[in-house]
């Protein structure tokens, strides 16, 4: 079993919900990322979603294009990025670490020597957002081969038969978007968002993370008693943009807010 | 030769397969939101493809709005010049809106209505794409949102006030490049977020699967009236066919009904900007790597990290990194050949053809131009070629008299 699931199992275990917290690598700068990892594990995240920065990241928000930005003006590249998954993995061999990002660096780089090299870094999971199933295969045999766990996403205009499909290629868990639009949009409808997770939950036994518009506890809490777990990207993306300038305001920034959705997540299942 | 590539029940017209691909090229590379949508335009569209009443209805506004048949006009003075082969032009330019854009807008807008959304978006580079989406907007009551990169609505803006004249909301893109990619990321997103009542009229033949296939199918009109006009005019078959290559639109539209008449070299002419050397480009198919953008795989300018490069051409329309998924395959399988022409060369045939023949092309068929008129010296008198002149060079003026340092307007 590897690092992904039995992380997943023992929050299950526990009867709590995961927390997944989304950064982009080297956003606000390369120096920054690993200690923001170490500070989000610190308060309760116990999976890391890293963002590997494109040049036409296609499916975010403004809040996440402008991070995909700030990392590449540092030439942040996939191979950067897994250099620093490998200095995270340093100080912290138990919390998994999934890359999230778009088909093309990883093509250029090829795909076996992606998955050797990801799996020497200590990479555990793998979301292409522009990778349906459909195209996927032989990135899932070289995935396999290295044990790193593909993880798909589901959507609200996802028919029940395709959901079959994308539940059956997904390992570790799947992941629901939660909205119709991109990354960071507003106006998250959390009954209809439940009720659909409900829907989906009953036809899979893989566990069910919910991300998109996903924002502070008040969001997080009604999400998590459906779901198996939450992902929160795009609020902590905004407390990059906004404290660039201060490494040490955006740690206490990022604590305090990864903090209060745990806080939240933790009560509602008490 | 190409026929030993394909399988037993292919041909060169077949393509792409069921899933969307042309050999290794194209699929449906696209987040998960838009899945359903593409299911239900491909579903759309192979109902409506062989329907006689959506085929007589756009027939019927290829004629009496857009103005087709264009001609197809030997263009003597330039033959002179040139020295050899005879240069034939397909007017292309004459379409109303300008250009050849306004082919795919047309069928697109008519699949739109019988999907049953009342909105449609598009992105444009150059302005033309962006025009003829606001036009058939106008023409069908559709509302129109059109995606332009900031740098390109510098560089043509009197596009961007055409469209606001024809009842477009015209939306700056201000991430990345400023420039058509950065347009079509934003118009996904766009789509993402408002697929249930909006159709994307992607304007040329990239994207994902079904868009290289139906953006073809409605441009080969070019290549259908091209091949008839020409056996009529003239007889028998051209020698060479030959068209400038962005994402490849119109160069496919002329290209797809001779693909199977192998005696007919198809050429395609690419953009390289300050010349290939200088990596100052636009031309994936001469100097690019196969890679995956905008929903499908193909030819991109990238660098070793497989992050998009940022390209250059002084024609807003052919300034994009990537190229229909069609043009890698048949790049590969060697069917048609592709070679890029600088702006400099571009900019020469621009002149060349107002001084010779009258006629203001675009920057963008101005490359076209520029290789036809080389090519043509190689060949004999008796010889042929074909060239797509896809649109007509008004957009142009401001950027040709900003080069010649004359004030306008």
């Amino acid at each position: 079993m590897g690092r992904l699931t039995s992380t997943i199992d023992a929050v299950q275990a526990s009867a709590q919900k995961s927390l997944v917290a989304y950064i982009v690598a080297g956003d606000p700068h390369p120096d920054q990322t690993v200690d923001l990892m170490h500070a989000l594990v610190a308060e309760g995240v116990d999976i890391i979603e890293l963002g590997v920065p494109f040049t036409d990241p296609e499916a975010e928000g403004p809040v996440i294009q402008l991070a995909h930005e700030r990392a590449l003006v540092h030439q942040v590249t996939l191979t950067s990025v897994l250099a620093m998954v490998s200095t995270f993995r340093l100080e912290d061999a138990k919390t998994p670490v999934v890359l999230m990002g778009y088909l093309n660096p990883i093509e250029a780089m090829g795909y076996e020597a992606f998955a050797e090299q990801a799996s020497l870094s200590g990479v555990d999971g793998l979301i292409t957002v522009n990778l349906p199933p459909e195209e996927a295969g032989p990135l899932a045999i070289a995935l396999q081969d290295k044990k790193i766990d593909p993880i798909y996403l589901l959507a609200p205009t996802t028919t029940d038969a395709r959901a079959a499909a994308v539940c059956q290629a997904s390992r570790g868990f799947v992941y629901y978007v939660s909205l119709k639009g991109t990354t960071g949009s507003g106006g998250l409808d959390i009954k209809a968002v439940c009720e659909r997770v409900a829907h989906l939950k009953a036809q899979t036994t893989l566990p069910l993370f919910v991300g998109f518009g996903i924002k502070d506890g008040a969001t997080a809490a009604p999400i998590a008693a459906v779901a198996d777990g939450v992902v929160v990207g795009s609020a902590i993306v905004t407390l990059m943009g906004e404290n660039q300038a201060s490494p040490q305001a955006l740690k206490l920034e990022v604590s305090e807010l990864v903090r209060d959705i745990r806080t939240a997540l933790n009560a509602s299942n008490a | 030769m190409v026929s030993k590539q394909l399988g037993t029940n292919e041909t060169l017209t077949s393509f792409p397969d069921q899933s969307g691909h042309f050999g290794p090229y194209g699929g449906r590379f696209v987040s998960e939101t838009l899945m359903a949508a593409l299911d239900e335009l491909t579903l759309a569209y192979d109902g409506l493809k062989t329907d006689s009443a959506f085929l007589a209805e756009l027939g019927s506004d290829l004629e009496h709005y857009v103005g087709r048949a264009s001609p197809l006009y030997l263009a003597q003075r330039l033959t002179d010049h040139a020295g050899g082969a005879k240069i034939w032009l397909k007017r292309e330019d004459l379409n109303h809106t300008g250009a050849h854009k306004i082919n795919n807008c047309i069928g697109q807008a008519l699949l739109a209505r019988h999907m049953g959304k009342p909105r449609i978006i598009a992105e444009t580079g150059a302005g033309q794409h962006g025009v003829a989406s606001a036009t058939v907007a106008a023409r069908f009551g559709l509302k129109c949102t059109v995606y332009m990169g900031s740098e390109d609505i510098q560089r043509q803006s009197l596009n961007v006030y055409r469209m606001k004249l024809l009842g477009a909301e015209v939306v700056p893109v201000t991430s990345g490049s400023r420039t058509l990619k950065d347009a079509l990321n934003e118009a996904m997103r766009d789509w993402v977020t408002n697929v249930d009542d909006t159709h994307y009229i992607i304007g040329t033949v990239a994207g994902p699967h079904p868009y290289p296939m139906i953006v073809r199918d409605l441009q080969s009109v070019i290549g259908r009236e091209a091949r008839a006009q020409f056996a009529r005019q003239h007889g028998g078959l051209p020698d060479a066919v030959m068209a400038c290559v962005g994402g490849g639109s119109n160069a496919m539209g002329i290209f797809y009904p001779f693909l199977e008449d192998e005696t007919v070299r198809l050429i395609g002419v690419e953009a390289a900007g300050d010349g290939i050397m200088t990596g100052r480009h636009a031309a994936p198919l001469t100097d690019g790597i196969v890679g995956v953008l905008h929903g499908n795989r193909t030819y991109l300018m990238q660098d070793q990290a497989g992050l998009i490069s940022e390209t250059h051409s002084v024609s807003a329309g052919l300034d994009y990194p990537g190229v229909g998924p069609e043009h890698a395959w048949l790049k590969d399988i060697e069917r048609a050949e592709y070679v890029a022409v600088t702006d400099e060369e571009a900019l020469g045939a621009f002149r060349q053809l107002n001084l010779l023949e009258g006629i203001l092309p675009a920057l963008e068929s101005s490359h076209a131009l520029a290789h036809a008129v080389e090519f043509a010296g190689t060949l004999r008198k008796d010889q042929n070629i074909i060239v797509n002149l896809s649109g007509r060079g008004d957009k142009d003026i401001p950027t040709m008299a900003k080069i010649d340092g004359i004030s306008i307007g």
